[in-house]
C-alpha cells in the first residue's frame, strides 16, 4: 500500500492556476524530495495533501484512504510558515498539539519528554517559547510534528534557520524515521540535502511536475556530455575532440558530437598522458534545477 | 474527547490564566466596591449632624402667634421688639430670629435674621412653617383636620397597565439605573470576550500557528472550539459581574436609598444570558472575519471599529430609549442585530418590550448569527493562511460565493 498517492491534482486561485496536473506517490520507508523555485506550487500541493485546501480536480489518498478529518492524525506536518504559542511552556504546547492529533494528554506529555530528550531540549521543557532562540523553536516544532508517531511526514524547509550541528541532528533523525518505515516528503530549496538523504525527487515548476524519479535516474538522464580531467599534458588530439573549459585545478572537457567518453580515454592513454583524475560529469541536482527553471 | 472540545478547553483555560482577563474580571467589581466604600466614608464624615435643640426668636406684630411654641427640637421665643431679639441673638440666647410684620396676613412676608449666612432651607425653617401654620389655623379646626392641614399628602402612587390592572409600585431611579448598569456590564463583557477571541485569532495568525492547527483539525472544529471556549470565559466574567452587581446594590442600598429598588429577577437573568450568548457569537463571528482577512492585529483592530461603534449607540441614546419605548428609533435599535442585545438589556428590566419584539429581535439575531458564522467559517478557511495585503471587499464576496 502506498503511503500517499496524489493523482493529477489541479488548483486555481482566481484566474491563476497554481498547481496543474501534479501526480506523485511514495511508499513507506521512502524519502521523496520536493524541489522547485519559490512560488512553484509546492506549498499549495502540500496543503492539498494536508486537506487544508481542496484541489479543484484530482485525487489524493493517504495509506489507501481518501482524505478525511481523521487522516490528519496520520500525518505529521511541519509547515514552512511556522510558529508556536509564545506564552505557553514547551511541554504544555507540545501536549496540546499532541491531543489535537488524537493522543491522550498523558501519552502526549510522556512522548514529548522522551523526544525533547532525544533532540537535546529536555532542559528547556518548562520554558516559554518566547524565551528560546529561533532555531530552538524550530526543533520544538519538529518534535511537535513527529510527536504522534505519524506514518507520513511532510517537512517543508525543515533545515532552514538551523545551525550545522542541528542540521546534522535533524538529518540523523529523519534517517532514523525512514528506517522505522515512515514515508517522508521533504520540501526544500537546498539541493544538497536532497542529494544526501532523498531516495526520489519531484521537481515542480510553475505548478507542473518537470522532473520526477529516482535520484540516480534523474541525474543519469541529465548526464552532461563532459569529462572532468586532471592530467599533466592535454594532447592536441584530445583537444580536437572537445571544447576545453579551465576549471582551475582541473579542466572540463565538453564532448563534440559523435565523441564518446571512451574515445577520449583511449586517446589520452595512447598519447601517454599521466592522468590523475578522469570523471564523467554528472550534473548536480542544483544544476539540473537551474537548467529546468531557465530552460522550462 | 472531540477536537472541538479540546480546543474549547484549551482556549477557556488559557484565557482564565491571562492577566488581562483576571484584571478585567476582578478589577471592575473591586473598583465599584471601592467607590462605594469611599462614598460611604465621605458620606459618614459629611452627613448633617443630628438636629440639635435650637432657640428661635420671633417678633410678632400681628399678635396671632402665641401658641405651639415647641416644634420638635425648636423652641420659639417671643420678643416684644426687634432690638430685644437682636440683643438676645448677639448674646447667644437664640440662634436666629424672624420678624412677622403686621401686614403678614396680606403679604405672607417674613424677615429672618441669623448670624451666619446659612442655607435658605433648614430643618428649623420647616419647623417654623409648621409653627406658623398651626398658629394661623388653631382654634378654628379639629385636631385631626389640623393634622391634615399640616401634612396634606402622604403620597403612594401606582401605575396601571393596558388592562387597567395595578402594576406593582416601582422605584423610578432604580428603573432608569438598572438598565443602564446592565447594558454597561453587557457592553464590557461582549467586548472583552469577543476581544479575547479576536486577540487569539490574530495572534495565531501572526505567530503562524494556524497552519499547524489546521493540519490537525478542520476549520469548523477550530472556530467552534475557539468561539465556545472564549464565550465560556466571557460568560464566567458576566456571572462574576452580575453576582458582584447584586452584592453591590445590596451593600449600596444601605447608604444610597435610590438603589434600594434595584432587583435582579431570575427571568431577567435568563434573558440576559440568551441575549449575551447570541450577541457574543455575532461579534465573535465578525471579529473572526476581520481577524482572518487582516495580516496584523493592529490593522484588524482599526477595521473592527466599523461594527464596534454601532454597538455602543444604545448607550448614547439610553435616556431616549427609556423614555420612548414605543418610538421608531427604539424599535429599530431593538431589532437591528448589532444593537439589539444592548437595547434589550435596557428595556427588559422595565418590561416595556412586547413579546413580539422579543421574539422578532431574537429571530433576527439568530438569523444574523447563522449568516455571520457561515461566512466567517468560509472567510477564515480562505484567508487564514494568506499573509499579504488585506483583500478588497468585492474579492471577499466573490470568494465566499465561489467557495
Amino acid at each position: 500500500m502506498k503511503a500517499a498517492e496524489v493523482s493529477s491534482i489541479t488548483k486555481s486561485f482566481k484566474d491563476t492556476t497554481v498547481v496543474q496536473d501534479v501526480s506523485f506517490d511514495l511508499v513507506k520507508g521512502e524519502i521523496l524530495g520536493m524541489v522547485g523555485p519559490n512560488g512553484a506550487g509546492k506549498t499549495t500541493t502540500i496543503r492539498m495533501l494536508m486537506n487544508i485546501i481542496r484541489p479543484d480536480s484530482g485525487r489524493i489518498t493517504v495509506l489507501g484512504e481518501p482524505l478525511e478529518d481523521k487522516t490528519k492524525d496520520l500525518i505529521g506536518y511541519l509547515p514552512e510558515e511556522r510558529g508556536l504559542y509564545r506564552k505557553i511552556s514547551v511541554l504544555e504546547s507540545l501536549t496540546y498539539l499532541g491531543t489535537l492529533k488524537g493522543m491522550k494528554a498523558s501519552k502526549a506529555g510522556q512522548e514529548a519528554v522522551r523526544l525533547l530528550d532525544r533532540v537535546g531540549m529536555a532542559p528547556h521543557k518548562d520554558k516559554k517559547i518566547e524565551e528560546l532562540s529561533r532555531g530552538m523553536g524550530q526543533i520544538i516544532q519538529i518534535v511537535a510534528t513527529i510527536l504522534h508517531d505519524p506514518e507520513l511526514l511532510v517537512l517543508d524547509e525543515p533545515f532552514s534557520g538551523l545551525d550545522p550541528v542541528n542540521v546534522q541532528m535533524l538529518k540523523d533523525l529523519v534517517l532514523e524515521l525512514k528506517a522505522q518505515g515512515k514515508a517522508i516528503i521533504l520540501s526544500t530549496h537546498d539541493m544538497n540535502q536532497v542529494e544526501e538523504i532523498c531516495d526520489r525527487v519531484i521537481m515542480i515548476h510553475k505548478g507542473r511536475v518537470v522532473l520526477y524519479g529516482n535520484l540516480a535516474e534523474v541525474k543519469g538522464y541529465h548526464r552532461g556530455n563532459s569529462i572532468l580531467l586532471e592530467c599533466d599534458v592535454l594532447p592536441d588530439e584530445v583537444k580536437a575532440m572537445v571544447d576545453v573549459k579551465d576549471r582551475g585545478r582541473y579542466v572540463e572537457l565538453l564532448l563534440k558530437n559523435n565523441v564518446s567518453t571512451q574515445d577520449v580515454l583511449e586517446s589520452l592513454v595512447k598519447q601517454g598522458s599521466r592522468v590523475d583524475r578522469f570523471e564523467v560529469a554528472t550534473p548536480s541536482l542544483n544544476e539540473i534545477f537551474i537548467q529546468q527553471v531557465k530552460g522550462g | 474527547m472531540s477536537k472541538a472540545l479540546i480546543i474549547l478547553r484549551h482556549e477557556f483555560l488559557q484565557t482564565l490564566k491571562k492577566k488581562s482577563f483576571l484584571l478585567t474580571t476582578l478589577a471592575l467589581p473591586l473598583l465599584a466596591f471601592l467607590a462605594l466604600g469611599i462614598y460611604q466614608l465621605v458620606e459618614s464624615r459629611t452627613a448633617p449632624a443630628l438636629p440639635e435643640e435650637m432657640n428661635m426668636g420671633y417678633v410678632d406684630a400681628t399678635g396671632l402667634l402665641d401658641d405651639h411654641q415647641e416644634q420638635g427640637l425648636v423652641l420659639f421665643i417671643p420678643y416684644e421688639t426687634e432690638s430685644q431679639a437682636r440683643t438676645a441673638l448677639l448674646q447667644g440666647d437664640i440662634d436666629e430670629y424672624f420678624v412677622i410684620p403686621d401686614n403678614y396676613i396680606e403679604t405672607g412676608l417674613i424677615i429672618r435674621y441669623a448670624e451666619e449666612a446659612g442655607p435658605r432651607t433648614s430643618p428649623a425653617i420647616v419647623q417654623m412653617v409648621d409653627f406658623l401654620r398651626l398658629n394661623l389655623a388653631s382654634g378654628d379646626l379639629e385636631p385631626a383636620i389640623m393634622e391634615r392641614v399640616n401634612r396634606p399628602a402622604i403620597l403612594e402612587s401606582y401605575h396601571l397597565d393596558e388592562q387597567g390592572e395595578v402594576v406593582p409600585a416601582r422605584d423610578e431611579i432604580a428603573d432608569m439605573l438598572l438598565p443602564f448598569i446592565l447594558a454597561m456590564v453587557f457592553y464590557f463583557a461582549l467586548f472583552f470576550s469577543a476581544g479575547f477571541l479576536f486577540q487569539s485569532v490574530t495572534e495565531e495568525k501572526e505567530n503562524r500557528i494556524l497552519e499547524v492547527l489546521v493540519s490537525s483539525v478542520n476549520t469548523r472544529q477550530l472556530l467552534a472550539g475557539k468561539i465556545l471556549g472564549l464565550g465560556a470565559a466571557g460568560l464566567l466574567q458576566v456571572a462574576v459581574w452580575l453576582v458582584s452587581l447584586f452584592l453591590l446594590t445590596r451593600a449600596a442600598a444601605m447608604s444610597i436609598p435610590a438603589l434600594e429598588g434595584i432587583t435582579l429577577p431570575a427571568s431577567l437573568l435568563a434573558w440576559a444570558v440568551v441575549y449575551f450568548v447570541l450577541g457574543y457569537i455575532l461579534f465573535a463571528g465578525l471579529y473572526t472575519t476581520v481577524g482572518s482577512i487582516t495580516p496584523t492585529a493592529r490593522e484588524a483592530q482599526s477595521l473592527s471599529t466599523i461594527f464596534v461603534l454601532p454597538v455602543a449607540v444604545p448607550l448614547f441614546v439610553w435616556v431616549y430609549i427609556m423614555e420612548n419605548p414605543a418610538a421608531a428609533l427604539t424599535r429599530a435599535l431593538t431589532l437591528f442585530p448589532l444593537t439589539s442585545p444592548m437595547t434589550a438589556m435596557m428595556r427588559l428590566p422595565g418590561e416595556t418590550m412586547h413579546v413580539w419584539e422579543i421574539a422578532l429581535s431574537l429571530i433576527i439575531l439568530l438569523f444574523s448569527v447563522g449568516l455571520i458564522l457561515w461566512s466567517a467559517a468560509k472567510i477564515f478557511r480562505i484567508y487564514m493562511l494568506m499573509y499579504g495585503k488585506r483583500p478588497a471587499f468585492r474579492e471577499i464576496i466573490r470568494n465566499v460565493r465561489s467557495e
